[in-house]
Formats: C-alpha cells, structure tokens, sequence
C-alpha cells in the first residue's frame, strides 16, 4: 500500500520551490535520450508537458482521442488566464495571487503547491508571448488585462472570448516543431484503456486505436496523464462531448489514490437546459460578469408573467429588477466568486423568481455597461454623450469587441440578440477540483505514474477561481512537472528499454479485450447515452448544488443499481476492430457509473460546506455555507479496494503556516 | 419537424460508399444539427443497426472537430458557424436533407462521415512554430510592445479551428487559406520574424506534397469558413512567399 506523503520539501514558503529544485535529481542530457515518457493527453498540461519534455532530451510518446492534439478540451477555454505580473500597477504580487487562490479554494488546497503556481505564473505569459501567442492589447501595445470573480485586482490575460484556443496552440506549435523533429511521436485517435505497472512502478499504457479498434501496448520509464476533468459524470455539463474519467480512474483502479471527487464547480454563467434530448451545455465566460449585472424580477408577479411569456425583462423597471448579487455581496457583486454566485442563482430560482419557461434562469444584463462605453466613446471621440442612439452604437461596438464572439455563440443557441435583450443563464457542471492524488513532485501514490492539470486535485481546494485552470495546467506542463519527474527518471538511466511482451502487459491487455468483447457480446437493450442521461439525473438532483444525507445515500443505491443494470442492458452495435464510437463510450461510461458513487461517498463523509460543496446540513442561518475547520482540514484520498462504495479513506492534513483560516467572506 | 436524411454510409476507407435514406420525425427547432443526429443513432442502435459515425467533440464551435457537407454546403446553410452550431431551426418541416462528408483527396474517408485530416497537422509540423524552448527566462512579456492593429489581426487569422472546410469547399481542394492564416498569424508578430523565410517556404512545400490543389482565387473558402479567416491571409502568405523564394535565390 502506498503511503500519503505529499513530500513537501521544508522552509520557508517563498524559498521552498526554489531550493527544491536546486536539491532535487537531474538527468544529464545524454542520458534524457536514454528515456521513454509517455504523455496522455495534449491539453494544455499535457501539451505543454509534451513538449518540454522532448526539448529536454526525453523521447515522449503522446497520445490523445481526437483527430488532433490541437482539439483538446481546452481548446473551448474562453476568458482568460491569471498571471501575477502587476502589469496593471494594482496591487497584485505573487503573495495575494497565492492568498486569493488559497481563500478562492476555500482553505482546502495544499499552501506550498498554490505558492509555486502563483511563483510560475509570470513566465507562463512571457512563454506564450514568445510562441507568438495573440494575447489582447491596448493601444500602447502592452499588454491588457481583466477582472474575474473573487478578486481585486486586474489580473486576467486574455485573448478575446478564445483564450484557450490561443493557449492550446501555443502548445500545440511547440509539439509541431518537436513532432517534426521526431522527438515526440504523436498518437491521435488513440485512447488509453489501462496503466501497465511492472513491479511497483507505471512502466507503460494500454490504448486502443479508435481507427482499426486494434489494442496497443506502449512501454516507458514513466508515464503522465493529463488527461483533464469528470464533470461529464453529470452527462450535462460544459465540457466537450469526449471528457472522461477513464484515465485517470484505470490509473485509481491500478493504485493511485483519488482525491476529493466530490468537489465540483458547478459554473454560474451558462446557456440553460432547453430540451430532454439536449446532448451539453454552453458556458457563458465569467468574464462577463465584469460588465453584465445579474437579476431577476423582484416581484413574483413579474417572474410569472415572464415564464408565461406575457412580459419581456426589458419592460421591467430599474426599481422592479433584483440585482441579487449586488445586494447580497456589495464588495464583490456580480464578481463573487462561482460557488457563491451560483447558489445565489439557484436560491432565487427554488424561491419561485427564475425567468424562462422552466424556471430555472435568471438575467446576465449588459444595458448599463452599454450605456457606460458608449458615453466614454463619445466623450473620447469628441462627440454628444447625450445622444441616446448614438450612445448605444459606440456603446454595443465595445461590448463587442470585448465578448463578440460570445454574444454570437448566444444568440446562434437561443434565437434571441443579446445586445437588445439580456441573457438568459443558469449553473452549470464546469469542471472537477478533486482528481488523482498527487505529492508536491505531480506524482501520484504510483511510483512514475504523473498526473497534471485538471486530471489531479492539487491547486484549488474546493472551489476554483476562473482563469485559474488555464494557469495551472501550463504551470505544470511548461514549469513543474519537467523538473520534478528528472528526480524520478534519475534512477533510470541503465534501465534500458522497457519490454512490452512481460505478463503485465498481457494481463492488461486482456482484461481490456475482454471487457470489449462482452459489450459487444451482451447485446441489451438500450444505448450507452441511455443510462448516461439517467446517471446524469442522479448526480445533478443528489450531488449537484446542495448535497444532504439522505440524498447521497440514496444516490449511491440508486447509481448501484444504475451500474447492474448497464452491464446487463446496455446494447453497443458494431464489432471491436474497427472504428466503433458507442464502443468507446460504453467503456467510458462504465467508469462514470464506477466515479459516481465515489463521489457520492465521498459527499457523504464530508459532512461541512466548502467550497462547491455544500451540505445543506451546514450552512449559517443566512444561507451561507459553513465551514468546519476543525474537523475537515484534510484532503480525502480515496484507496480503491474492488469496489467503489468501499474505497478507504486517507486523509492528507491540511497544515497552513503562511495564512490564517478565516470565514470567507464577499459581503 | 419530420424529415428525411439522405446519409453517406461508407464502412471504411477501402469500402465503397453510398447514400442511404433515414426518414425521422419528433426534431424540435431548438435542436442542434448534432442533437438531431444524435437522435437518429439512438433510435438506430436500439433498433439494432450500426450507428452513423461523425466527428464532433466540444460543440460550440472551436474544437474544430465536426465538419459535414450539408446540402452541398461545408457546416450546411448558416453562415460564421460550425456544423455543431448549426441549429434546426435553419431547416423547414418536410425538408429532404443531404449529409455527406468533407471530400478531398488530401482527406480521405475513415468512416461514414468521419475523414482523416492529419495532412493538416503535417503541414504544421513542417513550420507552424517559433523556435523558442521553455526555459524559465524568456524575455518579459511587455518587453516588445506590440501594435494593436498588428495584435488584432494576427489574433484574427489565429482563430483558424482546422477544420477544413475551406478545403472541402474549393472545387482544387486548396488548403491556402488554411495554410495562409498560420503564416499571417507569424508575419505579423516580431516574435515570427526569425523563421518567416523557412516557415512559409517549407509549410508550402508539405501543403503541396499532401496533395490540396491549387488555389485559383475563387474565394468559396472565405464564404464557408466558419470563422471568417479572409482571403487577406492569402495575399499576405503569397507576399511572404514571394519575399522568401526571391532571398533564397540571392
Ligand atoms: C467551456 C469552458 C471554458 C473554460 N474557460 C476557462 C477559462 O477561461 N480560464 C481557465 O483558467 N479555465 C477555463 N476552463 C477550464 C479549463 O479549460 C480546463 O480545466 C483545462 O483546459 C483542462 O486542461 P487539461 O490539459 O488538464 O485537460 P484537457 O484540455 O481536457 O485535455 C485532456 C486531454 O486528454 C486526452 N484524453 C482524455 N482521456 C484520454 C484517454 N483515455 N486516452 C487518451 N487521451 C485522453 C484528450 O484527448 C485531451 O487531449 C474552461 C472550461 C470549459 C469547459
Ligand atoms: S481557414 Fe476557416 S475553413 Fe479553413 S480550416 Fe481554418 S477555420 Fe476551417
Ligand atoms: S464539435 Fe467542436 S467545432 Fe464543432
């Protein structure tokens, strides 16, 4: 059994990264050539990791299921990335980007880890702006930022609504020139389907070639998983159609720890549920929340008359419209954090005030922003500020250079023009804080087995802030992992080539065959989406925005029983060597219905609100949530043991030397 | 809404392909155009049958992933949108819609409706970069100041998703704009300005060498970019060509 040393090196906080990478293990460049790391995932971790792996010397393998590293998830990041530069002279520095990350998390996240991220943040941007990454500017030519939620300061780098897209390929052209020169070979269309490990150590992965259906063995002296976030255990969610837990779950199944799966951000800002058979969600950046006000009608008649479609938002009266947040939080408003935003949004709609047709929205409103641009505009340029039309003009022009493509996205989902009518939003599922254990090196409670970005646990406790995973998960790749896995990979250099025809791999690759051939053999009755939706259902009403005791237990029977049923019922068409999608999402969600009743364990053992956890059974009287520093000032890390429901809990203290817990407040 | 969907089913690469017609009926208007096909394969893997196998994976419209020829359009009749953008309300009930793949010889059919666009990636790998390592002391970011315009622009023709249809458009199955929107993106930063020569004369040469045809200036690809990349990247890469192959011959 793996012990739960996070391996925090000693000092004080703002020496501890440097030292420790002056104490740790290198490899010498002639002996990286002598060693194989197989990277999963190109997104911005895995990508970034990729790459700087093989301009260090090492021979990576990477792999990815899409047509093209270039199409990872984060590819749909939109609002920006955090950077401590203090570019903008406000106050920021690399100590209040650590402290709002550490109070953001609700003092659940690791002090050291969050001190290094916010440590590396600058060169992030310097990386990128030297890959020829487009970031926006001001006139000047320097450098602009944005505000996100829970902040102060101007902190957020940004490239329009498409940040991540800009990120990513920046990652991806360091890949191109590394694939080019053979130091990386890239494996697209491919999915991992287990970790192989040889002695104690993660010496190699299974994967199946999504094209010809073929089963791969792949060896190296250690393997990374970047393999990003599970939010997509709730079926709905903004994330892209293929995320999954698989990796990171066949890595818990093969030993690696899963920590604090129940924590997840539920994303205040995104398109409403429409329709049954609707297949995902579309976020609505939070960098909107820095010029749109969030409302809803103060009177239930006004709610109503809007649900049934007999009253528009724009004949409501200023003094009619509810601007909750910044009645609830005057010193954040509409930029509190997503936890706090989003339980606000659901308390409004439970409380009868949501505004479409089901009930469950409330208005993004850009009119005053409007106004306020264009009266700038028409000051600047010399013109009437009194002029409404013209006002309006210059005024929906800057909206629209800021979020244009936003707005687009808006108005091509839901057939209404944002810029005339405010939006409608609702919470959505948006990404997992829990993920892989890992030590303050990135590596898991597998000797060599890596995990980075989203796909482990580590930077923000229990409630992340936006702009935050953009920044993490090329902290990571780009900062971190290169160096810590050196001190790892320093025992390898006479290991030699790792051989992929030892009894490991073969048993590892029949398991995996084997679990193929019986879905393609059980011919049930339903599809795999099927019982997806139907787990999706379970973990939004029991484990989404408010979790109690009663609901977790019966999620957990009901996604038991849930799990039965799919073995037995679930029908996958098509054969095994060839390209067969239901195939691969019946493996996937196989692992989902495994998840979530981790989730829902875990859920239930945290028996306090933090973060995007909230137990309705500890909150304050005014319906906040309410922390128990006392008893939970740990990190649950969850050993698997053959079956979910009985995963053995470890607990990771928590210790904060450097800040002093405190009640979060945004009032 | 009811319709009928004339689907291209091919079983893969080496197998002939052919139309096939699926009646389906219960579409609402709010459905996107995946939705709708995902309510087709639904019904068809209880009904037994072998799904219809398409690309899709973020669907809003940036992955670059989803494609299809709908009606005889690259993302069907919308304009400015991805296939997964596209939504059933551009569609009439009773319509009889046609669905087939992005067609080229440089992107060659898996199957049904997915094709292999690798040759993009290669022609990337031949100099879609700036040769710069992560090391931790890069230059400061606000170091070189960089015009807006210039910031604006090259952010523009960065917005290029990879998904082909500008190539599945053009009647020569041309990759220029494709091609052009990298090179564009590096011509007009200082930061690209090192490798500009090799980047555009080596990104040509693999764009030939995979086979996408000539470009004769017809500018279909413009119109059924999903992401307005303009023809102004092409002229810029023919200038920059222009520049390179005449310095090389110095
Ligand atoms: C709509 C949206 C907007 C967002 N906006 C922001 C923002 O503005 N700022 C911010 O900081 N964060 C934002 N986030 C969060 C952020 O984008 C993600 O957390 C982050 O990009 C995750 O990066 P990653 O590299 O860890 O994983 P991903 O980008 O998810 O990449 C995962 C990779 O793993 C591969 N993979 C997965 N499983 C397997 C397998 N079994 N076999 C092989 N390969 C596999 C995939 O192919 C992919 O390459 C946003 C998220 C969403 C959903
Ligand atoms: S130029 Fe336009 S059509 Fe062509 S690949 Fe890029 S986004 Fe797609
Ligand atoms: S699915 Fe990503 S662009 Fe359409």
């Amino acid at each position: 059994m793996a012990t739960l040393d996070a391996k925090i090196p000693a000092g004080p906080l703002a020496e501890k990264w440097t030292k420790h990478k002056n104490n740790i293990n290198l490899v010498n460049p002639a002996n990286k050539r002598l060693i194989d790391v197989i990277v999963v995932g190109t997104g911005l971790a895995g990508g970034s990791a990729a790459a700087t792996l093989s301009e260090l010397g090492y021979n990576v393998k990477a792999f990815c299921f899409q047509d093209s590293p270039r199409r990872a998830h984060s590819i749909a990041a939109q609002g920006g990335i955090n950077a401590a530069k203090n570019y903008q002279g406000d106050g920021d520095s690399v100590y209040r980007l650590f402290y709002d990350t550490i109070k953001g998390g609700d003092y659940r996240s690791r002090e050291a880890n969050v001190y290094r991220l916010a440590e590396v943040s600058a060169n992030i941007i310097d990386q990128c702006v030297a890959q020829g990454v487009p970031f926006a500017r001001d006139y000047g030519g320097l450098l602009d930022n944005r505000s996100f939620g829970g902040v102060l300061v101007s902190r957020t780098f940004y490239a329009k609504g498409q940040t991540g897209q800009q990120l990513l390929l920046g990652a991806y052209s360091a890949m191109n020139r590394q694939i080019g020169r053979g130091k990386i070979k890239m494996y697209n269309r491919h999915e991992m389907m287990d970790v192989v490990v040889v002695d104690g150590k993660a010496r190699g992965i299974i994967a199946r070639n999504l094209v010809t259906g073929e089963i791969e063995r792949h060896s190296a002296h250690a393997v990374v998983l970047g393999t990003g976030g599970y939010g997509n255990v709730f079926f709905l969610s903004t994330n892209a159609m293929g995320s999954n837990v698989s990796a990171a779950w066949k890595a818990h199944k093969r030993g690696a720890y899963f920590a604090n799966p129940c924590f997840t951000q539920i994303h205040p800002t995104c398109i409403p549920v429409s329709g049954e058979l609707q297949a995902k969600l579309t976020l609505m950046s939070e960098s909107l929340r820095n010029d749109g006000r969030i409302w809803v009608p103060a009177k239930k008649e006004d709610a109503e008359a809007i649900r049934a479609g007999k009253l528009k938002p724009t004949q409501i009266k200023e003094e009619d419209r509810d601007y909750y947040l910044e009645r609830r939080y005057p010193a954040f408003g509409n930029l509190v954090p997503r936890d706090v935003a989003s339980r606000a949004a659901k308390e409004r709609c439970d409380a009868g005030y949501g505004v479409n047709a089901t009930g469950e929205a409330v208005y993004l409103d850009f009119a005053s922003a409007i106004t306020r641009y264009g009266k700038e505009q028409a000051v600047i340029k010399g013109l009437n500020p009194e002029d409404h039309q013209l006002v309006q003009k210059l005024g929906k022009e800057v909206v629209a250079n800021k979020y244009g493509n936003l707005f687009q996205m808006y108005e091509k989902i839901v057939d209404d023009n944002p810029y005339e009518t405010p939006m409608m939003i609702y919470p959505a599922v948006h990404y997992t804080m829990g993920g892989i254990w890992v030590d303050y090196n990135l590596m898991t409670t597998v000797p060599g087995l890596y995990a980075i970005g989203e796909a482990n646990f580590s930077d923000h406790g229990a409630n992340r802030l936006g702009a935050s995973a953009l920044m993490q998960g090329l902290a990571d790749g780009y900062f971190v992992l290169p160096y810590t896995i050196g001190d790892y990979l320093s025992a390898d250099i006479r290991t030699g080539r790792i051989p992929t025809d030892t009894p490991e791999f073969e048993a590892a690759e029949k398991e995996v065959k084997e679990k193929f051939e019986f879905f393609i053999n059980n011919k049930g009755t339903h599809s795999v989406d099927y019982f997806h939706r139907r787990l999706g259902k379970i973990m939004w009403d029991k484990c989404g925005m408010a979790r109690n005791t009663e609901g977790l237990k019966s999620a957990i029977e009901e996604i038991r029983a849930l799990r039965e049923e799919f073995w037995k019922d679930v029908r996958v068409p098509g054969g095994m060597f060839e390209y067969n999608e239901e195939l691969a999402k019946a493996g996937r969600v196989a692992d989902f219905l495994e998840l979530g009743e981790l989730f829902a364990v875990d859920a239930l053992e945290r028996n306090e609100s933090c973060g995007g956890h909230f137990r309705e059974e500890s909150q304050t009287e005014d319906g906040e949530a309410k922390r128990d520093d006392e008893n939970y000032t740990y990190v649950s890390a969850w050993e698997y043991t053959g079956d979910p429901g009985q995963a053995k809990l470890h607990k990771e203290e928590l210790v904060f030397e450097n800040v002093k817990l405190i009640t979060r407040s945004y009032k | 809404m009811k319709l009928l969907l004339k689907i291209w089913r091919q079983k893969n690469a080496n197998e002939k392909g052919k139309m096939v017609d699926y009646p389906i009926d219960g579409i609402s208007p709010d459905m996107s155009f995946l939705e709708m096909l995902d309510v087709l394969n639904n019904q068809l893997i209880e009904q037994g049958e072998e799904p219809v196998a398409f690309d899709h994976d973020c669907r809003e419209g940036i992955c670059g992933m989803c494609s299809l020829f709908i009606n005889g359009e690259a993302h069907g009749p919308d304009r400015m949108v991805t296939t997964c953008q596209l939504h059933m309300r551009k569609f009439k009930d009773g319509d009889t819609i046609y669905i087939e793949p992005f067609r080229a010889k440089a992107f060659p059919v898996v199957k049904d409706l997915v094709v292999d666009r690798s040759a993009f990636d290669r022609v990337q790998h031949a100099g879609g970069f700036i040769s710069v390592n992560t090391s931790g002391n890069t230059q400061d970011a606000n170091a070189i100041p960089i015009r807006k315009e210039n910031a604006d622009a090259a952010f523009d023709a960065a917005t290029c998703i990879g998904c082909g249809a500008c190539v599945a458009t053009c009647k020569n199955s041309s990759a220029m704009l494709y091609v052009s929107a990298k090179v564009s993106q590096f011509a007009l930063l200082p930061q690209g300005e090192v490798e500009a020569k090799d980047r555009v004369l080596n990104m040509v040469k693999q764009m030939d060498a995979e086979g996408f045809g000539n470009c004769t200036n017809t500018g279909a690809c413009e119109v059924e970019c999903p992401k307005g990349i303009s023809l102004d990247n092409i002229a810029r890469m023919n200038r920059e060509y222009g520049k390179a192959i005449v310095s090389s011959k110095k």
